[in-house]
This record gives C-alpha cells, structure tokens and sequence, in this order.
C-alpha cells in the first residue's frame, strides 16, 4: 500500500513507538504526584519532552509551552483564554480563508461570547495569502490575527516573518497554527517573533492525543486557565482557589503522560528530514500541472515554498469517485472537503483530493501514484 | 419479483466479479446510466450533504406503492443509488419497513457506508427506511 496522507496523520517510527509502549507498560505511573520512584521517572520523562520542544521550536522558556491533546485543543484553550483576557465587544480577530476549521470555529465560537466578529484575509487563484491586504483588515480593534503556517488544503508555506512584522508594526499579536508547518519547515517562535503557536504530535511522527501550544510568558500570565481541575491550582479552598504557575495553569487533568515523551523520539527522528522532500515536489507539481484535466490548489511561484501536499480536482471525475478507486489499486489518499469549507467555497468546489507525501515515500511512489491516478481518470470520464 | 427476489439478483449480479475494480467500472456504468433527476428538484431539502458525495433523493407514495428518485454527484455512489432504487422503488412501505437492508453490505460495499465519512449514502438508506415507516 502507498500511504499519502501524511498530512492527516503521520507514520510514526519505531523509535517513538517504542518509546510509547515503553510508557505504557513500563513507566506507568501518574506525573507530578506521587513520590515513588516510577512516578518520578514518568514525570522526568514527560518534563523533559516540554525541554526538548522548547528547543527544537526555539522558544525561550520551558514555562511557554503547554502539553494539550492536539492542536485542536491549543486552539480552543488559546480562543478562551485569551478572549477572557483581551477581548471586548465590538473587537476583531483576524482568520484567513484557508484555514482548517479548527483555526475557524474556536474564533467563532469565543467571538460570539464576546459580542466580536472576524474578518477575513483571502487567498488568490494560487493559494497565496492576499497579503497586501493585511494591512488594511488590521483597525485598532483587532486583537489577534491568526494563519496556518501551511495551509492543510493548499500546501503553501506561508511568509511568517512578514505576516508577524505587518502585524506587529500596528501592535497586533499573531497566532500560528503549525499542524502542517512543523512537519516541513523549521519552526524557530523566537525568530519569527509569532506570540503564539500550536501543533499537533501525531502529525508530526509523536503519539496521537498529543499536542503543544507555544505562548509568550507575558500573554500567557495573563490568561486565566481554560479547565480547572487537578494539577493546575496552587490551593484549593471554597473561599477561593489560585492557579499554579505557568506551564501548570494550563494542564488541567492528567495529560496523556504516556504520550508526550514521544515527542523526544520524534523530533530526534525528524531533525534531518527536512527538505528531504524536493525531488518528489517538483516531479509531482509538475505533473498534475502538466495534465489538462488536473486543476492543482496550492500553486507558489517558488517550489521551495510548497510542501509535499497536493491539492487537486480533476474535470469531470467527482474526489469521492478517485478516491475510492485508488483505494482499490492500494494507494490512500484523502478526499473531501478536508476540514476547509469555506477554501473549498472560495474555488467553487465540493471537494478535492489531496496526496501527501511523508518522508518514508519515494519518489517511484510519486510516479506509480500519477500512473494510477491516470487510470482512475480513465475509468471515470 | 419480490424485493428479497430483487435483492438476490442484485448480489448474484456482484458475484461475478473478482476483482474491486471491476465492481467499480460496473457501478459507474450504472451510475451514468441512471434515469435523470430534474435539476430544479436539486433542492436543499432533497438534498443529503455529506463531507464526499452530495445525493438527492425524493419521493412519492402512488397507488400504494413508494416511489423514489435519487441523483449522487458521485459515479460509484450514483451506481449504488440505481442499486437501491432497482430493489426499493415501486414497493409497498410495508414490504420496504420489514427490509433488513443489508444489500450494500452482502455486495461487499460496505466502506461506502462507513459511518464515519458521513457521506449521503448512510442517510438515504435511513430516509427510505423512515419514508416507509411513515407510510405503512
């Protein structure tokens, strides 16, 4: 089977699983409590995975980032938390149009309790952020901008460090959802300047039900937690309670401790993948543009900005239809409107295939995946 | 030819194929090969959204009998629509309610009615089987 939704969910290696099942079976035994000497393992290894993504993201302090589910999650903690901070009536978020839904309806949802609105930075006919136009969406009003680094459907990785200057020259913090950008393109939050980032482990080859939001210390001091439970408070009592200090205020619960150490593994395993991808880049952007009947989402002028995720329609043959034949001829792709609705409204599409390409693929898969793809065509128009 | 009759014949049909493939080029012929559905009864209230393929699908009851006319945008679910429709439609509600409908299933179709991909499929078997219910 040729698997080409990496940009779904990743294939984990043996390192990380190993490290995963070791957790389980193991070392299980609940983080930050007890003070038996499995418990201390666990939690040496579930505190120094926060180490080792502090560095590998390049943020300043082990206190900024946050152990979540998944990005989906960071997003909803960061929505709340942050609209309880600094949100008022009447002030505005900033999204784009080609979003996941996760970076959509937690907007939303806190903008509706707010009494806030959200306005929109489109795409262009090649995927590009119109970004000439962010300028004139940022008012006094706006609270925070928020972008894909990568964007899931378009595979386009986008100029953070521009985005971050627009946005701050008119003091506006950003927020960027890296789901895919981890995966592609190395991440330094000190660098980019960028206020807050989330990602996901399973995407990027560390346990699923794990993920990471990055927040600057002054923002997140600020925001009150997202969940009250155990491990985020200081004192209980029914006079009043106060929360634990930064990274705890925001780890209510016990967080998936058999999970978070694979992220150490993972990003051993990843560090030198990067770019690893090119060949397989220019050989299948060039192929589906090549073919008339292919319409390719995600165009940049540069191929050094696209990411092994491809985007496309074909005339006449309905995703669902290809899908479900190159399934049958052992290659497995996604289809649909890939948790992007309005992207898909802003082409005038129900939906499209997407081929990802992780680095265990190779560039004969690329090939074999066109050949069947030809035929797929074949049998449908 | 009763619908447990109509249903043997479909999976018999299906039992001469071998290969996945083959199955698929026979619904999508099928599927192109589907009695028209107007255009203007492409309405949102026929219609069965799902995250892959939209189907409409509508229906009227004449001279006791359930009548149904489905449309999919996609092919292989459009071969599936005529399926259903070559065993469901012109039925009595109460020979269609008493229906195990487990014909997608027994033709080894049953990823295309993965809950889980919330495609129109799943809901057009649960709005005959309810048009039926309503109507017995």
């Amino acid at each position: 089977m040729i698997y080409l939704d990496n940009a779904a969910t990743s294939v984990r290696p043996r390192a990380v699983i190993d490290k995963w099942t070791y957790m389980s079976s193991q070392c299980n035994a609940n983080i930050h409590r007890a003070v038996y000497g499995l418990a201390i393992e666990s939690t040496t290894e579930y505190e120094s995975a926060r180490d080792a993504v502090r560095g590998f993201i390049g943020a300043g302090s082990r206190e900024e980032i946050i152990f979540t589910s998944g990005t989906t999650e960071s997003i909803n903690l960061l929505a709340f938390s942050f609209g309880e901070a600094y949100v008022r009536e009447g002030d505005e978020i900033v999204v784009t149009e080609a979003e996941h839904h996760s970076n959509i309806v937690p907007w939303q949802m806190m903008c509706a309790r707010k009494g806030a609105s959200i306005k929109v930075l489109g795409v262009d006919e090649r995927g590009r952020l119109r970004l000439p136009e962010l300028e004139s969406l940022l008012t006094p009003r706006t609270r925070l901008v928020c972008v894909a680094q990568i964007s899931n459907v378009l595979g386009i990785k986008n100029p953070l460090k521009e985005i971050v200057n627009i946005c701050h020259s008119k003091g506006c913090p950003v927020f960027v959802d890296g789901a895919q950008g981890i995966v592609h393109e190395r991440v330094n939050v000190t660098e980019s300047d960028c206020d807050f980032y989330a990602f996901s482990g399973h995407k990027m080859y560390a346990a699923p039900g794990t993920g990471v939001l990055y927040g600057k210390k002054r923002f997140l001091e600020e925001m009150p937690p997202y969940m009250g439970g155990g491990e985020m408070i200081k004192s209980v009592s029914f006079s009043g309670t106060s929360y634990a200090p930064l990274p705890m205020k925001f780890e209510a619960g016990t967080r998936n401790f058999a999970g978070v150490p694979s992220f150490k593994p993972a990003i051993e395993w990843m560090s030198d993948k990067y770019d690893s991808d090119r060949e397989i880049v220019t050989y299948m952007t060039e192929a589906l543009k090549s073919d008339g009947r292919i319409t390719l989402y995600g165009d940049p002028e540069d191929l050094a900005d696209k990411a092994p995720l491809f985007s496309f329609t074909v005339k006449g043959a309905h995703h669902e239809d290809l899908a479900l034949i190159l399934d049958k001829m052992g290659i497995a792709v996604r289809s649909g409107q890939m948790c992007a609705e309005p992207l898909m409204d802003r082409y005038g599409v129900s939906g499209m295939v997407r081929a990802s390409f992780g680095p265990e693929n190779t560039p004969e898969e690329a090939a074999e995946f066109m050949k069947c793809l030809d035929r797929a065509i074949k049998m449908l128009v | 030819m009763t619908l447990e009759q109509a249903k043997r014949q479909v999976v018999e049909e299906f039992s001469f194929f071998d290969e996945w493939l083959d199955k698929y080029e026979y619904l999508i012929g099928l599927g192109k090969e589907l009695e028209p559905y107007p255009e203007s009864d492409k309405t949102d209230d026929r219609l069965i959204k799902g995250c892959q393929s939209r189907v409409w699908l509508d229906w009227k009851m004449e001279g006791g009998l359930l009548l149904f006319r489905a449309d999919s945008d996609a092919l292989i679910t459009k071969g599936i629509i005529s399926l259903l429709l070559r065993v469901y439609s012109g039925r009595t509600p109460s020979e269609i309610a008493e229906d195990d409908f487990s014909l997608v299933d027994r033709i080894g179709l049953r990823a295309n009615l993965s809950p889980t991909r919330a495609n129109g499929l799943v809901s057009m078997i649960a709005t005959i089987r309810a048009a039926a219910k309503d109507n017995v």
